[in-house]
């Protein structure tokens, strides 16, 4: 399965990834602070509409922290 | 054979620049200093260099600053007005110890001023016009021949202490003609494995003079603090001509030291015993030298052409209970050997207001 | 299983200073892919102006030349003098490239100089707390125009990247934006372009970054998405402005060419 994996310790929940990713699978988690004080995104996949690897959220993180793993060939499946 | 050419003072420093490595010119025009950057335009594409007239004298000093960050000999020249706008530039040169030549053909000021003559810059050079704890290496040739052999001294020091150097000389020097002997000490251009030559095969390398961390610009400006102890220590130029005993000793620096000279082989003529300290470095300045010959002649006299500024630096270094006095022109008005023989004679007879002068 | 998006190598591990949205991260990442992409990591110099990139040194590994406020394009020029062959970009905000710095980068502009300038505008001074910038827009609150720019008294917003293209010295400028991943694409491939041009040494290149600075907008970071969209981009439209390297080369005053 495609998926993506964020440094959440470098995170400072701004949501660009969660406004970016189309299947919205990126959510800021409101019940933890991450050591720079922010609540940070984190990613839970779901499996109607799993992760395509499409690195919408990776191309908008102003903290690069987003990296993403693509199942070949199935991109959008 | 020497190979001694009449020359301008002006072209003079700058073929002293090209003979010590200087490669990079990025100036502004200012009267009285245009002949350096016009000699330069000419000149340094001949010997493979780059000259640009920039928009502006701050440009100019970053234009330095930048070649300079990548090891390269780099100089600016302007006038009090443009040496005013470099300031700032300066002080980045000093923090991000960046070897660098600066020179000044000062003019009388302040504001507009004019374009003849003075040494009104004195303060603005040695006490550095620009902000933070710094000093700029000052040089202050007094003819044709300094002008040619201290450019090259300037851009050595800049490169052995990694600071800016000043040539601070005037619109006399500038335009007066003498001849020069063109025959250069060897110069060799120290390594600089700091330069900003491409991360190749080496860590990342960083030029700047930004120290956020706690108690870092505090280490950095004993760092700095160190090294004017060293220019202090080992780098001082300075020009004597002492008699056995003397009754006054006179101490003056530039192209109004030739006056001085003058007016010394005048008294002197006139059986008065007199000496003559001429500092060549005013910074490092030769404050020891000073206290040493003052403290067996009671009366220093300090000839400038300003309203009294290294009278300062005189009065800080001589013997204490020495009498200092000051004969000043400023305003591009010149103390002619005549006046300054007056002065002499009317300072040696005034007697001893004080007790006997120490011995 | 195939790894598709990671930080690029060249992009130190230190965490950014910079505030929650703020995009200035982004375009140190779109450096640093380009520096990679064309292996100019040992042959780069970088050179900050002062403001909220001038710690261009602690995240991206290449030889740093820090500025005084506004002369980066003085400094770069003295550095591109001596390394003709080396790959010089300055680093630049509102305040250092559109007040203090605008003499220094028409002039570099107009001598051509073969460097490309990185301008990053958020139409506010950032690093100093979010004073009025020449690009800060009429209306827009910032802590020195504390009841909205007023063209009466503070003149308008400053457009570099029209400015600066009819000069013949420029060979490319462009504007473009980030607040959005197909903006951030789209950027990419602008600052390829301006790579392109300087080690074509095609003379000089121009890159305008719309971004955003939701801690000095006082706007939330999403909010900040919404004023680019909804404010910015009118009066900053975007699109390459010059590009010598175009087949048709756009007249002056014709709509920019749409990004790519």
């Amino acid at each position: 399965m495609s998926r993506i994996t964020i440094r959440e310790e470098g995170c400072k929940g701004c949501s660009y990834c969660v406004l970016a990713c189309k299947r919205k699978l990126i959510r800021i988690d409101q019940d933890r602070i991450n050591n720079l004080g922010y609540n940070p995104a984190v990613f839970s996949d779901n499996n109607e509409e799993p992760c395509t690897g499409c690195a919408l959220c990776a191309e908008i993180c102003p903290e690069v922290l987003i990296e993403v793993y693509r199942q070949q060939g199935r991109v959008g499946a | 054979m020497e190979k001694r050419k009449l020359m301008r003072g002006s072209i003079a420093l700058a073929e002293g620049a090209i003979t010590a490595g200087c490669r990079y010119y990025f100036g502004y025009p200012i009267t009285p200093q245009n002949e350096i950057s016009e000699h330069l335009s000419a000149r340094l594409p001949e010997v493979g260099g780059v000259f640009i007239q920039a928009e502006s004298e701050i440009a100019s000093i970053n234009m330095v600053l930048g070649a300079a960050s990548c090891g390269a000999r780099a100089m600016t020249s302007s006038s009090g007005p443009g040496i005013s706008l470099m300031q700032e530039g300066l002080s980045y040169l000093a923090g991000s110890e960046l070897p660098a030549l600066v020179v000044n053909i000062t003019r009388i000021g302040p504001g507009l001023g004019g374009i003849s003559a003075c040494q009104g810059d004195y303060w603005q050079a040695t006490r550095g016009g620009g902000h933070g704890d710094y000093r700029l290496i000052v040089l202050a040739p007094n003819s044709v021949q300094e002008m040619h052999d201290l450019a090259i001294k300037a851009l050595h020091l800049a490169d052995q202490y990694r600071n800016p150097a000043m040539i601070l000389a005037d619109a006399i020097l500038g335009q007066m003609m003498e001849p020069v002997n063109l025959d250069p000490p060897p110069v060799e251009i120290p390594a600089k494995p700091w330069a900003l030559t491409g991360a190749r095969g080496r860590k990342p390398q960083l030029v700047k003079s930004l120290y956020l961390a706690d108690g870092e610009m505090e280490k950095h400006n004993w760092h700095m603090y160190e090294k004017y102890q060293r220019l202090q220590e080992a780098e001082v130029m300075v020009e004597m001509d002492l008699e056995e005993h003397m009754d006054l000793l006179l101490v003056s620096f530039g192209s109004c030291s030739r006056m001085v000279n003058s007016a010394v082989a005048l008294a002197r003529s006139r059986g008065y015993r007199v000496g003559h300290i001429r500092p060549v470095t005013l910074f490092p300045f030769p404050g020891d030298a000073i206290r040493e010959v003052s403290r067996c002649v009671g009366k220093v006299l300090t000839v400038e052409m300003n309203t009294g500024q290294m009278w300062d630096d005189v009065r800080l270094s001589v013997y204490p209970g020495c009498q200092c006095r000051l004969l000043a022109r400023p305003g591009g008005a010149i103390p002619s050997p005549k006046q300054i023989l007056e002065e002499i004679e009317k300072y040696i007879k005034a007697g001893d207001l004080l007790a006997k002068s120490v011995r | 299983m195939q790894k598709v998006f990671a930080r690029p190598a060249t992009l130190l591990e230190t965490g950014f200073h910079f505030c929650p949205g703020c995009h200035h991260g982004i375009v140190h990442r779109l450096l640093c892919e380009m520096l990679e992409r064309y292996n100019l990591q040992e042959k780069a110099v970088g050179v900050p102006g002062v403001g909220c990139g001038v710690f261009l040194y602690d995240y991206i590994a290449i030889d740093v030349c820090e500025a005084p406020h506004g002369r980066a394009t003085a400094v770069a020029t003295g550095i591109k003098r001596v390394q003709p062959d080396h790959f010089v970009f300055t680093y630049q905000g509102d305040g250092d490239l559109g007040a203090i710095g605008t003499a220094e980068v028409i002039h570099a502009a107009n001598r051509g100089e073969n460097f490309t300038v990185i301008f990053v505008n958020n139409s506010v001074y950032g690093m100093t707390g979010g004073q009025m910038a020449p690009t800060t827009l009429l209306g827009q609150y910032t802590t020195t125009s504390p009841a909205g720019r007023d063209s009466r008294n503070d003149g308008y917003p400053l457009h570099l990247a029209e400015m600066l293209a009819p000069l013949e010295g420029v060979a490319f400028a462009a504007r473009v934006s980030l607040h959005t991943p197909a903006h951030v694409k789209k950027a990419r491939r602008a600052l390829q372009r301006a790579f392109e041009t300087q080690l074509e040494k095609r003379g000089f290149s121009f890159m305008e970054f719309v971004s955003a600075c939701p801690t000095n907008w006082h706007l939330t970071t999403l909010q900040s998405v919404e004023h680019i969209e909804q404010k910015m981009l009118s009066v900053f439209p975007l699109g390459i402005y010059k590009n010598t390297a175009a087949a048709t080369v756009r007249k002056e005053g014709e709509p920019a060419d749409a990004l790519l």
